[in-house]
């Protein structure tokens, strides 16, 4: 164990060793959760779903379990416990700290902290211009960034909800994406654009909207999801210090996620995909809340005596075609699992790309489990369903290995 | 006179009492008054805005009543006295009250007045205050108009001559753009619309740069990439054009905050139309700039159309001036053909904005005297003896040309001169940025990122391979 930890942190840079640390203690937590009643037969039924059953599962996923935090103490582990959205904070207040230049722009996110405490203590720690709170006005206060960020500013632009963010789609395709370009790379737009997506808990269509298919077409910006605290902490930074700009998708239900990261400073690559799960027999690429689904899945298709290699592709524009080629050559199967709606979704256009790239390598079509073409609707039982479920990733994976 | 207040405030009375209920014996009375004659007046013009104008005849019966109930009476006199001082405590400060409803307005008995120096015949008009100018300044401000004109006319007929597939020209606005530059400094920043070269120029752009941009040649320092008048350039503080409309208001106000946050003694000047105000991000911008006191100006050039929309159709209110207010925003209305007020004006803007770190709003009326492009024909939408009277009796270069005349700093030889001139070197800047090459295809792919990304590269290695293997269908003269 002692050994395992250590090389941990001496490898901090190589991801797919920590995350692999990662999923031993979630792993043994979802033995226990499974045992009390089980998650896949209450979902054929089609009954009533147990809500606390289902948060408890969706928590227990990724969160460090009781069962982990007695059994070694704290003061032997390196490193520090945090909740996703506090890794937010620490990578924004570290990059605040090492760059005067970088501020931080949207609504409520000054004084009272950001809706979902991303910036909490900032404004009070930078003074109000650096964290600044703006009226409701999402096309504008993203077109201020891209002014501020043309002027030398690394600004940070928050949408309380990304769904808001539609507002300043012109700001971002038409200049936040463009003007590098035809200034004739005079002028550089260093700017992140973040916010939370995604589908929640019963927040309505318009609060569960998942941008990133609509986005993926602009020239010109980089896009990246989170999904675990590590992750999270090292794509601020990457995205802060990147010359480019950043649309950085977290997940409204990922806040809360607690991990163990790194005291010593560290940074994600943008342009990498995270390898989760090392694997043999399919290859489920997945990004955001899925990554958690899958992994519950997984559980299931190990027992199962299956192998599945799973990879949380992390940047979603552009695409880790690197890493993902590596595992289509190695086990020939791949299965998309996304929040996105179908159509034009971020499965759609990994599709076209692994078909045209690795056609060779497939011994199977690609599979690609997404939401439906539908508005997100508010009837829990109905939400659960446009969401993919573990018992439909298995299946699919049973599918493929035929 | 005295008799009226009364009755209004009898009729305020009356008002309350009936809401009050106090007035259930003589109201039968009433009734009776009403089948026998409307006492009801219709509406006129005078009384339209206070709505108990039709309570006035009922001043007989409550005279009667009077004696009746005075004592009530006067409880209500001394409640209302009281509460016409008192002021209510809301968010967002405290306001007086007042029993009277009244609507403000919608529009104003008189328009905001303008503020101008010269008169049309370029004489400065007896009481006017301005900046001066040095005879320096005046001569560059004016060859600067004269050039921008030339550069403009030049341009226009290479458009028509095909040699460039497109333009939009400044004419009519030149006291705009040269005089708005000339008040401000090299390291204020710029967020044009698309009819600001003149701040360009005034800054040292050459007649050869602005030709390289048009023909989209390699010298270009857009690189190709945009069409025609949208210019760029870093070194003169002069952020490139976007077709889009109003979108670099928001900008702007974000570079005054980056100014602001480094403490610099510069202000940012942003530029639109009167199309541009409505916009969405204008009036956001305005708000924020308020919000957030940050050095900006925003600089409207209402000149009267948007390509064939007229200002009627595209707000009610008086201009653009009055929406400052509306925002917190210090405005100023000026004559847009009057470079003394123009120069004046902006500096005193910049002042302004810099040392109390606010925004001001500035409204040049004008005209615009050229097609809103090359791809429009503003006669099929206005009257052509419109547009020759603006551009010949309200042409502001002439204008100033009699004031500097008029100080001996120029004459009809130093004109004829520099137009010739000027025309010579633009048609060699043409000729010149029409043999140049283009840029590389290599440029089409570099500068959508920092650093261009493999997929990126992959499609240039593609585009390059279908260029060698089809070499007929690619021009000659492209470079690789």
């Amino acid at each position: 164990m002692a050994t395992i930890v250590g090389a941990a942190t001496a490898l901090s840079a190589s991801k797919s060793f920590d995350s692999g640390k990662l999923h031993l203690p979630s792993r043994r937590s979802l033995s226990i959760s499974e045992r009390k009643g089980s998650f896949l037969v209450v979902r054929s039924d089609g009954s009533v779903v147990h809500k606390a059953h289902r948060a408890q599962k969706l928590i227990a996923n990724a969160v460090a379990t009781k069962a982990d935090s007695s059994a070694a103490s704290t003061a032997s582990k390196p490193g520090h416990e945090l909740l996703l959205f506090e890794a937010l904070r620490e990578g924004l207040e570290e990059e605040m700290d090492r760059d005067p230049t970088v501020c931080v722009m949207g609504e409520d996110v000054g004084h009272y902290g950001g809706s979902y405490k991303v910036t909490k203590g900032l404004a009070t720690k930078y003074g109000d211009l650096r964290v600044l709170d703006t009226p409701i006005a999402e096309n504008s206060f993203t077109g201020m960034g891209i002014g501020a960020a043309m002027t030398g500013l690394r600004p940070i632009v928050e949408g309380m909800n990304m769904g808001f963010l539609l507002l300043a789609f012109n700001q971002i395709s038409n200049n936040c994406g463009m003007l590098h370009y035809t200034s004739g790379g005079q002028f550089k737009i260093p700017i992140v654009i973040r916010g939370p997506g995604g589908v929640g808990r019963q927040l309505g269509a318009e609060h569960s909207q998942r941008l990133e298919s609509y986005f993926q077409s602009i020239p010109g910006i980089q896009m990246v999801a989170c999904s675990t605290p590590y992750n999270a902490k090292g794509l601020m930074k990457a995205a802060i210090r990147s010359e480019n700009p950043v649309i950085l998708f977290e997940h409204v239900l990922l806040y809360n996620l607690k991990e163990r990261i790194p005291d010593e400073e560290y940074v994600c690559s943008l342009e990498e995909a995270e390898m989760v799960r090392p694997g043999e027999h399919v290859t489920i690429l997945t990004y955001s809340r899925m990554r958690y689904h899958v992994m519950q899945a997984a559980k299931t298709l190990v027992n199962k005596g299956y192998d599945p290699e799973v990879i949380d592709i992390r940047s979603l524009k552009p695409f880790d075609l690197h890493t993902i080629g590596n595992s289509v050559k190695k086990t020939h199967r791949v299965l998309i699992v996304e929040e996105c709606m179908r159509t034009g979704g971020i499965g759609a256009s990994l599709t076209a790309a692994i078909t045209e790239n690795f056609n060779d390598y497939l011994d199977a079509p690609i599979i690609c489990l997404s939401s439906q073409d539908v508005p997100t609707p508010y009837a829990g039982t109905l939400e659960e369903w446009t969401v993919v479920q573990p018992a439909q990733i298995v299946t699919a994976v049973e599918q493929l290995c035929q | 006179m005295a008799l009226c207040l009364r009755t209004s405030s009898r009729s305020i009375l009356y008002y309350l009492k009936s809401k009050m209920g106090l007035l259930s014996s003589s109201s039968s009375s009433l009734t009776h008054q009403h089948l026998q004659k409307p006492p009801f007046t219709a509406p006129t013009a005078q009384n339209v805005r206070d709505p108990f104008a039709n309570f006035s005849t009922k001043v007989n019966l409550l005279s009667t009543r009077r004696f009746q109930s005075t004592k009530v009476e006067e409880q209500w006199d001394s409640l209302n006295h009281a509460h016409h001082n008192q002021v209510l405590d809301f968010p967002g400060g405290k306001v007086a009250f007042t029993p009277e409803m009244r609507f403000i307005s919608e529009s104003p008995v008189e328009r905001v007045h303008c503020y101008r120096v010269l008169d049309d015949k370029g004489q400065v008009i007896m009481s006017s205050k301005f900046k001066q100018v040095s005879e320096e300044i005046a001569v560059k401000m004016y060859s600067d108009m004269v050039t921008l004109q030339t550069m403009d006319s030049v341009f226009y007929e290479a458009q028509r001559q095909g040699r460039i597939s497109f333009y939009a020209t400044a004419i009519g606005e030149e006291a705009i753009n040269i005089a708005s530059a000339a008040a401000l400094t090299i390291d204020d920043l710029v967020f044009p619309q698309y009819r600001e070269p003149g701040v360009l120029l005034w800054r040292g752009f050459s007649l050869q740069e602005f030709a390289n941009q048009c023909f989209g040649n390699k010298d270009d320092y857009g690189k190709g990439r945009q069409m025609p008048i949208h210019y760029g350039s870093h070194k003169h503080n002069y952020f490139t054009v976007a077709a889009t409309i109003a979108t670099q208001v928001p900008h702007a106000v974000g570079a005054a905050y980056s100014l602001k946050m480094d403490r610099k003694k510069a202000c940012v000047i942003t530029y639109f139309g009167d199309g541009g105000t409505s916009e969405g991000d204008f009036h956001a911008a305005l708000n924020f700039a308020a919000v957030m006191e940050v050095p900006v100006i925003f600089f409207c050039r209402n000149n009267g159309w948007a390509i064939s929309t007229p200002t009627s159709d595209q707000f009610r209110s008086d201009g653009v001036v009055v929406k400052g207010p509306a925002y917190g925003v210090r405005s100023i209305r000026v004559d847009g053909n009057d470079t003394l007020a123009i120069y004046t004006a902006v500096h005193a803007a910049r002042e302004m904005a810099i040392s109390e770190n606010r925004p001001i709003l500035i409204e040049a009326l004008t005209y615009r005297v050229g097609h809103h492009s090359t791809s429009d024909d503003s006669t099929k939408y206005r009257p052509v003896d419109e547009i020759e009277w603006w551009r010949s009796a309200r042409d502001p270069v002439a204008r100033f040309r009699k004031w500097i005349e008029s100080n001996g700093w120029w004459c009809s030889e130093d004109e004829s001169e520099l137009r010739t001139s000027v025309r010579k070197q633009m048609l060699h800047a043409i000729q010149v940025a029409e043999k140049a090459d283009k840029p590389p295809i290599a440029e089409l792919f570099t500068d959508v990122y920092n650093v261009p990304p493999s997929n990126l590269c992959e499609q240039e290695k593609f585009l390059k391979e279908t260029m060698k293997r089809h070499p007929q269908d690619y021009m000659p003269d492209v470079p690789v």
